[in-house]
């Protein structure tokens, strides 16, 4: 049996289901991200795990525990926010044992965890100052291991680093990484960022409008999506209306061009369909199987890559653009604005998706 | 730029008025403002002092400060109207705090209608307050007004209504300034229940804010006389009065020393202020 468990968990708040027949088994020690569009349900979902939010029906289970309807209190969950929320009226060290304390431990206990925690966060010499006094990471760090001074089964973290600036956020991104794998707990972890869930996690579970539309490891979820929603929402991606030709030959006819597939085709012949491509499949010039042409509508030169915008309008008359992104190297030739050139990827690039 | 005084077909130097100019005689006019409010709040004060401290004979001398604090009726007023704060502070922050916390946190749709409630006693005078207890509890079967007593628990309870609107609001101001919601989220996941929450965490974090409606309650019971009158309490409020009636140095130096106090408390809480820890982080790592 998992260690935590999610069965047909649901919550309606008036007439709008915030969350919807969500189901999850969360291994000991796994890390998962909660990945989303902002209304998703996604913190609605941790803060029932968390008990801040009681399901309209559905089961929470931890640790072969019904946690459904318990108090947050009795739930062993460590919980990271992302405003902080320290204790303005407690010093570092205060804040970091004030769970310890609840739970009525000996005072020198107390004092060896907060030591060995601040050492853990690398903030040993901060324990007597005041959440006011640190900086909005060295806050963050603090509520870490505040949340883990207690030693809860689970820990759930809530979009804490999105009031952190880009290099900090990766600096703490790297940290709860490295904290998380030391001491083998479970995460959950919410964010919108998919950067942030796929660097972090072991396992992603992406929502959309309170429903899970794919759960797997990143690489899986990124090369493998398995709906349209997931296909758009994680990581660029180039999609081509078109018709299939044939599907057990994996071709379809978009605009003036066949393109080819290797990944199954369920749908029969005619059918309106969508072939997805990742930018970074692209290459530039006629070298691999299928070719798409255009004019070059926009050069963006983003240091380790270099995107390339390309206007199919002018040879197929749909309209669409197209998009490569080149990896950079000092032999690279760009092409100009206005240049018509071809882009190709191999069969095994590209898959099919309903169009709807 | 330039500035002419007044539009003409053609313009003199002497009509011309330069930036620095202009700039110097806005100043000019912001420190006559300035003096002038000073002055309008300052004379009435330099008048009263000026009676209080030149009582005897027109030099200057302590002797109605004496004169006031020697009186045994000024200590027992003072002290029974103390008391009488002091309790006020206690059932005003007992009804308000859970309020407003429990409305912040659970029910903020219902935020309008706790300040409509609370700023009644702005809108009623408190001689209609004041009847309108006396003919509720003074006959069955809510006779309670029967003894000195008894009508001192309600004239705690009347005070406390009447301190509403300022404790609502420095209570209410104090809670926005903290993030309840998180902070009372974060106790609960490491533990803690309601009452520690509410003692460990959101009383700490309130200490300016409930100070500030305490020292306000304190000012307002201190000197009220309607309600004590009416209801036959002799408090400070009503000593006050029958000074004023009966002597001329006295009540200015009683005036000087309600000043005097009432600057206390602000300092009090400015200095308090200071100290509260702010919730905002530093922008350096």
């Amino acid at each position: 049996m998992a260690f935590l468990t999610l069965q047909h968990v649901r919550k309606q708040f008036g007439a709008n289901a915030a969350v919807e027949d969500f189901n999850l088994d969360v291994e000991a020690g796994e890390f998962v991200s909660f990945l989303g569009p902002s209304g998703c349900g996604k913190t609605t979902t941790l803060r029932m795990i968390a008990g801040f939010e009681k399901p309209s029906s559905g089961r929470i289970s931890l640790n072969g525990r019904d946690i459904t309807n318990a108090r947050p209190n009795e739930r062993d969950v460590g919980m990271v926010f992302q405003q902080y929320a320290l204790f303005p009226n407690m010093t570092v060290g205060q804040n970091v044992g004030f769970g310890l304390k609840l739970k009525k431990t000996p005072r020198p206990e107390i004092k060896s965890r907060v030591t060995e925690l601040l050492e853990l966060i690398h903030m040993p010499d901060k324990g007597d100052n005041y959440p006011h006094e640190l900086s909005g990471g060295q806050q963050q760090r603090v509520a870490l291991a505040r949340a883990l001074a207690i030693s809860p089964q689970v820990l759930l973290l809530d979009e804490p680093l999105s009031a952190l600036d880009a290099k900090i956020r990766d600096e703490l991104r790297n940290e709860i990484r490295r904290i998380q794998r030391q001491l083998s707990i479970t995460t959950i972890y919410v964010t919108h960022d998919q950067e942030e869930a796929m660097a972090l996690s072991d396992r992603v579970v992406v929502m959309s409008r309170g429903a899970m539309e794919q759960v797997g490891p990143p690489f899986q979820i990124y090369n493998y999506p398995e709906t349209q929603f997931v296909a758009s929402f994680v990581g660029k991606l180039n999609q081509l209306p078109g018709k299939v030709i044939d599907p057990a030959a994996g071709t379809v006819q978009c605009g003036d061009v066949a393109i080819r597939t290797t990944t199954p085709i369920e749908e029969p012949a005619g059918a309106p369909v969508n072939v997805m491509v990742r930018p970074e499949e692209l290459d530039l010039g006629a070298g691999e199987e299928n070719q798409v042409s255009g004019v070059v509508e926009s050069v963006n030169f983003l240091g380790a890559i270099v995107r390339v915008r390309l206007d199919r309008a002018h040879s197929n008359g749909s309209g669409e653009s197209i998009t490569a992104d080149l990896f950079n190297e000092r032999l690279l030739e760009l092409p100009s604005v206005g240049d018509t050139v071809t882009v190709s990827f191999p069969a095994h690039a590209c898959w099919v998706l309903t169009a709807r | 730029m330039t500035v002419t005084a007044a539009p003409t077909a053609i313009e003199t130097p002497a009509a011309v008025v330069t930036p620095a100019k202009a700039g110097t005689g806005s100043k000019v006019m912001a420190w006559l403002i300035l003096l002038a409010g000073i002055a309008y709040f300052l004379t009435p004060l330099i008048a009263t002092g000026e009676r209080a401290f030149r009582a005897i004979g027109g030099t200057f001398s302590f002797e109605a400060f004496r004169r006031v604090v020697s009186d045994p009726e000024f200590l027992r007023t003072f002290g029974e109207s103390a008391i009488n704060a002091v309790l006020t502070i206690f059932v005003s922050l007992l009804v308000i705090v859970p309020t407003a916390y429990w409305v912040t946190l659970r029910v903020p749709k219902l935020r309008s209608v706790i300040e409509f409630i609370t700023l009644l006693p702005f809108v009623i005078p408190a001689v209609v307050l004041v009847f309108g207890l006396i003919r509720m509890y003074s006959r069955p079967p809510l006779a309670i007004l029967s003894t000195y007593g008894s009508t001192r628990v309600m004239l705690i309870c009347a005070y406390a209504a009447l301190s509403f609107p300022y404790m609502y609001r420095s209570v209410d101001n104090g809670l926005r300034a903290i993030n309840v919601r998180t902070l009372t989220e974060a106790a609960q996941s490491l533990g803690a229940k309601w009452p520690t929450i509410i003692r460990r965490v959101i009383f700490p974090n309130l200490r300016v804010a409930l100070l500030s409606g305490a020292l306000l309650t304190f000012a307002i019971v201190i000197g009220e006389l309607t309600i004590a009158l009416y209801m036959g309490q002799h408090t400070f409020g009503p000593y006050m009065s029958n000074l004023v009636r009966n002597f001329v140095a006295e009540p200015a130096a009683l005036t000087v020393l309600s000043f005097a106090m009432t600057w206390a408390a602000m300092g009090i809480i400015s200095f308090l202020a200071r100290r509260q820890p702010s919730s905002k982080p530093k922008k350096a790592v």
